[in-house]
C-alpha cells in the first residue's frame, strides 16, 4: 500500500477569495479522504438578534453574505411578515422577484469566473466577470448598491423602478443574453474544458438525496428541487421550472448553472412585462410574536431562516441555515478518487460560500 | 499614477468579512477596473507580496493566521484595511467572535471606508498605499547606509 500524506489546503490560498481548510489525505496524487474544518468567518450574527431591533436586523441579514445578498433579506423579511400576517403589495414582490433573479445573474457569473479561474482558463475567466459588470450596472442603477442593495424592508421594499427604468432593462437584457449564450458555448463545448470536467467529482442522485445536498448540486445529479417552485414572492404567478441535469459531474453542475442564467433572462424579462402599478410598501405596526421557517432559493441552493418573536422589539431566537453547509458533506464525497489536482475545480464546483456557512 | 516606478503585488486575505468587499477587491482585477495594466498582480503568496489587502473585522480562529501572513511578508510592506469591517467591526463590532477592526492584530496604514467598498475606493486605497510603500522603502536605505558607515568606522 502507498504511503499516506495529508496535505491541508487553505485557509489562505489563491483559488477561493475566502478562507476554508480542508486537509486532504493523499495516496500519491489521489485524494482518499477530505476532512474540512472549518471557523475562519464566524461571527456570530444569529446572536445580534438580541440587539437590533426586529426591522434594523435586515441590514445584518443581508450581510450575512456579500454575493446573496438580497436574498438573505427577503427570506428574512417574509419571515417577519409571516409572523405578523403582514401583506406585500404585488408591485413590491415583482420587483423583488426581479432583484432576487439579478442577484442569481450576479452570483452565476461570478461563479463562472472563478470556476473558468480554478481550470487555470484565465481568458474565460475574465470574459465571465466583465459581463457580470452588467449585471452590477442594473443593480447599482436601481438599488444605489453594487454587491449588498439595502432594497428590501419588512412589509415591501425601498424603492421603486420606474416604467421608464424598467422598459430600458428590458431592451438590454437582449444583448446580455446573447452575450451570456457566447459565455455558456466556450464552457459547453469547448475540448479543455470538456476533457477537465467530464465525469470529475460525480455524485449520484441517491447519494445528492441522502447527504442532503440542494440547489445546482442537487439539481445536477438528477434531484428536482427548487425552492423557487413553491411560489414565493411573484415566482407563483410568473410560472417556474426549475432546470435539470443527470450526469452528477462537474460538467453537469456548471451546465445547471449555465441554463439557470437563461432562466433568470426569462424570468426578469416576464416579471417586467406582468409588473403591477401600486404601492411598494405597507405601514408595519407591532412586534412579531410566534414562529415561522422561512425559506428561499438562492444562487447556491436553499436557505432557511427560523425566527421567534416574543411580542418585543427584539426577536428571541434566530437560526439560519445557509445552502454551502448543506452541501459540504456532498463535497466530502466527491473528492475521493481526485487527483490533487483537480481538487480546486471540484471545491469550486459546490459554489462554496464560506460567509454563508459559518455567518 | 505618475510615481509608479514599480509593480507592487498584492496579497489579499478574508479575515471574516461577508463576502462583498472581497468580491470587490477580485472586481478591480478584472476588465471594467483592469489594475494589472499597472503591474498589479493578485498572488497566492504571502512571501511575494508588497500590499496587504485585508478585509474584515478579524475573528478569533483568524487572528493568528492574519499575524502569520503579515509575519510572513518582505519588508517594505503596507496593510490596507478595505472596508468599514477592517477599520472597526462595522456592523458586526457587537458580535462575541469579532475582534474589532485589523488594527488590533496588526499595524494598519491605510483604511478604505465603505459597505461594501467599491472599486474606485479600493484601488484609490492602493495608489495611497504605494506612496507609503516608497516612504518606507526610502526610510530603509536610510537605514542601510547608516549601519553600513557605522559599521566601516567601528
Amino acid at each position: 500500500m502507498p504511503e499516506r500524506i495529508i496535505v491541508p489546503f487553505g485557509p489562505q490560498h489563491p483559488v477561493l477569495p475566502e478562507p476554508i481548510h480542508i486537509d486532504l489525505v493523499l495516496e500519491d496524487e489521489k485524494v482518499v479522504e477530505a476532512i474540512p474544518s472549518i471557523g475562519y468567518i464566524h461571527r456570530g450574527l444569529e446572536q445580534l438578534v438580541q440587539k437590533r431591533e426586529y426591522p434594523e436586523f435586515v441590514y445584518v441579514a443581508e450581510r450575512i453574505c456579500g454575493i446573496c445578498s438580497f436574498i438573505h433579506s427577503l427570506c428574512y423579511c417574509q419571515g417577519i411578515e409571516k409572523i405578523m400576517e403582514i401583506e406585500v403589495p404585488d408591485r413590491a414582490r415583482y420587483l423583488r422577484t426581479i432583484w432576487s433573479e439579478y442577484s442569481r445573474l450576479h452570483s452565476h457569473l461570478l461563479w463562472l469566473g472563478l470556476f473558468a479561474d480554478s481550470m487555470g482558463f484565465e481568458n474565460l475567466f475574465m470574459r465571465s466577470w466583465r459581463l457580470r459588470e452588467k449585471v452590477l450596472d442594473v443593480l447599482e442603477d436601481t438599488t444605489g448598491g453594487r454587491v449588498i442593495q439595502g432594497t428590501c424592508k419588512v412589509g415591501g421594499v425601498r424603492r421603486d423602478i420606474g416604467q421608464e427604468k424598467l422598459d430600458e432593462i428590458h431592451r438590454g437584457l437582449e444583448s446580455f443574453e446573447e452575450e451570456c449564450r457566447d459565455l455558456g458555448h466556450v464552457f459547453l463545448n469547448d475540448t479543455t474544458v470538456k476533457n477537465r470536467l467530464r465525469g470529475l467529482g460525480v455524485l449520484s442522485k441517491a447519494e445528492a438525496y441522502d447527504l442532503g445536498a440542494v440547489g445546482p448540486t442537487a439539481r445536477a445529479s438528477g434531484v428536482e428541487m427548487d425552492h423557487r417552485e413553491t411560489g414565493y414572492a411573484a415566482y407563483g404567478d410568473l410560472g417556474f421550472k426549475p432546470v435539470i441535469e443527470t450526469a452528477g459531474d462537474c460538467y453537469a453542475r456548471c451546465a445547471v448553472r449555465l441554463r439557470e442564467v437563461h432562466a433568470s433572462i426569462d424570468l426578469v424579462r416576464r416579471a417586467i412585462e406582468e409588473m403591477p402599478e401600486g404601492p411598494i410598501d405597507v405601514k408595519v405596526r407591532g412586534t412579531p410574536e410566534g414562529e415561522y421557517f422561512s425559506r428561499a432559493e438562492q444562487p447556491r441552493g436553499e436557505v432557511v431562516y427560523y425566527l421567534r418573536g416574543d411580542g418585543t422589539k427584539n426577536l428571541s431566537r434566530a437560526r439560519i441555515r445557509t445552502p454551502t453547509l448543506t452541501n459540504i458533506p456532498s463535497l466530502v464525497k466527491m473528492l475521493p478518487g481526485v487527483q490533487l489536482a483537480d481538487v480546486p475545480v471540484v471545491v469550486l464546483s459546490i459554489d462554496p460560500c464560506i460567509s454563508c456557512t459559518e455567518r | 499614477m505618475a510615481f509608479l516606478k514599480r509593480s507592487p503585488w498584492i496579497l489579499h486575505y478574508d479575515a471574516s468579512s461577508c463576502n462583498g468587499c472581497d468580491i470587490e477587491v477580485l472586481a478591480c482585477l478584472t476588465p471594467l477596473y483592469d489594475v494589472e495594466r499597472f503591474g498589479i498582480i493578485n498572488t497566492g503568496n504571502p512571501k511575494h507580496a508588497d500590499i496587504l489587502l485585508i478585509t474584515g473585522g478579524v475573528n478569533e480562529q483568524n487572528r493568528q493566521v492574519v499575524k502569520n501572513l503579515y509575519e510572513q511578508m518582505p519588508e517594505p510592506r503596507v496593510v490596507v484595511a478595505v472596508g468599514i469591517c477592517a477599520a472597526s467591526g462595522g456592523i458586526f463590532r457587537e458580535c462575541y467572535n469579532i475582534v474589532g477592526g485589523v488594527d488590533r492584530v496588526i499595524p494598519v496604514d491605510v483604511y478604505v471606508p465603505g459597505c461594501a467598498a467599491r472599486p474606485e475606493q479600493i484601488i484609490d486605497g492602493v495608489v495611497k498605499a504605494l506612496s507609503i510603500l516608497e516612504e518606507k522603502r526610502a526610510k530603509m536605505k536610510v537605514m542601510e547606509q547608516h549601519s553600513e558607515e557605522a559599521g566601516e568606522t567601528a
